[in-house]
């Protein structure tokens, strides 16, 4: 069904990245590689449907894997613990035997219906799925970068705030300041500092959430006097007409300062926003898709949308829901996609036909 | 018991907070401007409050995990607390908390 994915059986159950823009042809396209959309991949499978998944993180597990990947998760059921991260593994591993497709890093962010009835999804960096069902698994939301509230920041992003690096050269002879004590932010002092004219690393306390190697990295780039480290706080920005010239730190001791600034890169963690899911002409109820509770299809045929971004009477935020929601939609997915085929309802326990799909029998 | 907070418009209001509940989900109960994204786990910085300075030494240091956290939340100061970290007891019948600047 997708002849242009790049398959890395070797070292299966890695993950399935496409190749090209497409227009990549799929049964389902999936917006959201959250625990829900992993699991519609099997339930949509177990149905002969074939899958692409779309997310803006670059890894798939959604909330589970970026906001809790060591914390215990206690009621899924027959699995009395396991981590956030685990639940994803498991969930991977759970869905390879369909090989579905991923685009990572990648928003979704256009849906148009084309003549034929087909369903076109573009993403921010160019890709085209076409598709005869989409499910919206999109949770909470894409995740993006929060946007730290300094008065006045907004007239100078795109232009001297960035809250990620898309091109590097653009930073290039630049007076960077940087934000933040993660990953992020330490990856991109390491990767920046050689070509930029200054960097200065800016963050609240002398201690790092980053790996320990980009620490001592960069503790030996400000005892070699090749940056600087700030330990401090933003409390203000200077320029005008989208050019910054200064960025103003403080602290309880030395009060406040200007630092000389062209680009100023804030790393404050993500935060989720629904996004261009917004933009798809479907109903919404403060910022969830309203579903009907058989087939959770939205308002327009052809579109489902399960786990955290629906909604129903008695909805929970549950990935056990998500899952159950998962199976039922599929159910009505494969009725778009194969109208004239008959449906029996099969056991995973005793049916061969499910067994071969899952490469067990 | 009493959880007394203060919006970002400097309103001042008194929540009828319960024994055992986080000072996040009493004031996430009461419909007050709160994002707490992660809903409780220390995970998202977006309940960020400061405390008022009489009560900071009644209250718990902050733990490892909820320092480290605070690296996400913007304008960080000595009263500052994640408030999904705090549960209302006895002693904080009386409690007043601002919310801090959210993120956008
Ligand atoms: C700290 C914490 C603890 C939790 N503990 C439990 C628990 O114990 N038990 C339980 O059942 N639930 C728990 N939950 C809730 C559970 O994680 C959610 O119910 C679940 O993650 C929802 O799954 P989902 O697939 O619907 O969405 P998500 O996990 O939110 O995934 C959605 C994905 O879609 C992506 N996305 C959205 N829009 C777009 C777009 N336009 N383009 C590209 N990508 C997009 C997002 O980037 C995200 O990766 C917890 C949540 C948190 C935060
Ligand atoms: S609610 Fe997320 S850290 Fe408190």
């Amino acid at each position: 069904m997708s002849p242009d994915a790049a398959t890395d059986a070797a070292t299966a159950p890695s993950i399935i990245t496409a190749e090209g823009a497409g227009p990549h042809q799929t049964d389902v396209t999936i917006i959201g590689a959250g625990p829900c959309g992993l699991f519609a991949v099997f339930e949509l499978g177990l149905l002969d449907l074939k899958c692409h998944l779309v997310d803006i993180l670059d890894r798939p597990g959604g909330q589970c894997a970026e906001l809790y990947p060591e914390k215990p998760i206690y009621d899924i059921p027959a699995v009395p613990v396991c981590t956030g991260q685990e639940l994803t593994d498991r969930l991977m591993e759970q869905v390879a035997p369909f090989s579905p497709v991923f685009h990572l890093s990648q928003m979704a962010e256009k849906l148009e219906k084309l003549e034929d009835g087909t369903w076109r999804l573009t993403t921010d960096t160019g890709t085209v799925i076409d598709s005869k069902v989409i499910v919206i698994a999109a949770g909470g939301g894409s995740f993006v970068p929060k946007k730290p509230p300094i008065p006045g920041i907004d007239a100078y992003e795109g232009s001297s705030v960035f809250y990620a690096v898309r091109k590097m050269e653009q930073f290039r002879g630049k007076k960077l300041i940087v934000a933040g004590g993660g990953d992020s932010a330490l990856d991109w002092v390491l990767n920046l500092q050689p070509l930029a004219e200054s960097v200065t690393l800016v963050h609240r306390r002398d201690e790092f959430r980053a790996a320990p190697d980009s620490v001592n990295k960069m503790r030996a780039l400000v005892a070699e006097k090749k940056m600087t480290l700030e330990i401090a706080q933003i409390s203000g920005l200077e320029g005008e007409n989208g050019q910054l010239t200064g960025v103003v730190f403080k602290d309880k001791e030395r009060g406040e300062w200007s630092v000389p600034c062209d680009m100023l890169l804030p790393f404050y963690g993500l935060t989720m926003k629904l996004g261009p899911v917004a933009e798809f002409g479907l109903n919404l109820e403060q910022n969830l898709i309203p579903v009907d509770t058989e087939k959770f299809e939205t308002s327009t045929s052809g579109i489902f949308a399960i786990g955290d971004i629906n909604t129903y009477p008695g909805k929970l935020k549950l990935i056990l829901s998500g899952f159950h929601e998962a199976a039922l939609m599929s159910q009505a997915a494969v009725r778009i996609v194969h109208p004239d085929k008959k449906i029996r309802f099969q056991y995973t326990t005793s049916s061969t036909d499910l067994q071969q799909k899952l490469g067990v029998a | 018991m009493i959880l007394n907070v203060t919006t970002p418009d400097g309103e001042r209001h008194a929540l009828e907070a319960l024994e055992g509940w986080r000072v996040m989900e009493v004031i996430r109960d009461w419909g007050l401007p709160i994002v707490a994204e992660c809903g409780g786990a220390c995970s998202c910085a977006t309940c960020h409050v400061y405390v008022d300075a009489d009560w900071l030494d009644r209250l718990p240091p902050r733990s490892e995990e909820e320092e480290a956290k605070l690296d996400e939340a913007f304008d960080v100061r000595g009263t500052s607390r994640l408030s999904c970290q705090i549960l209302m007891r006895e002693e904080l019948d009386g409690l007043h908390v601002t919310l801090a600047p959210m993120p956008r």
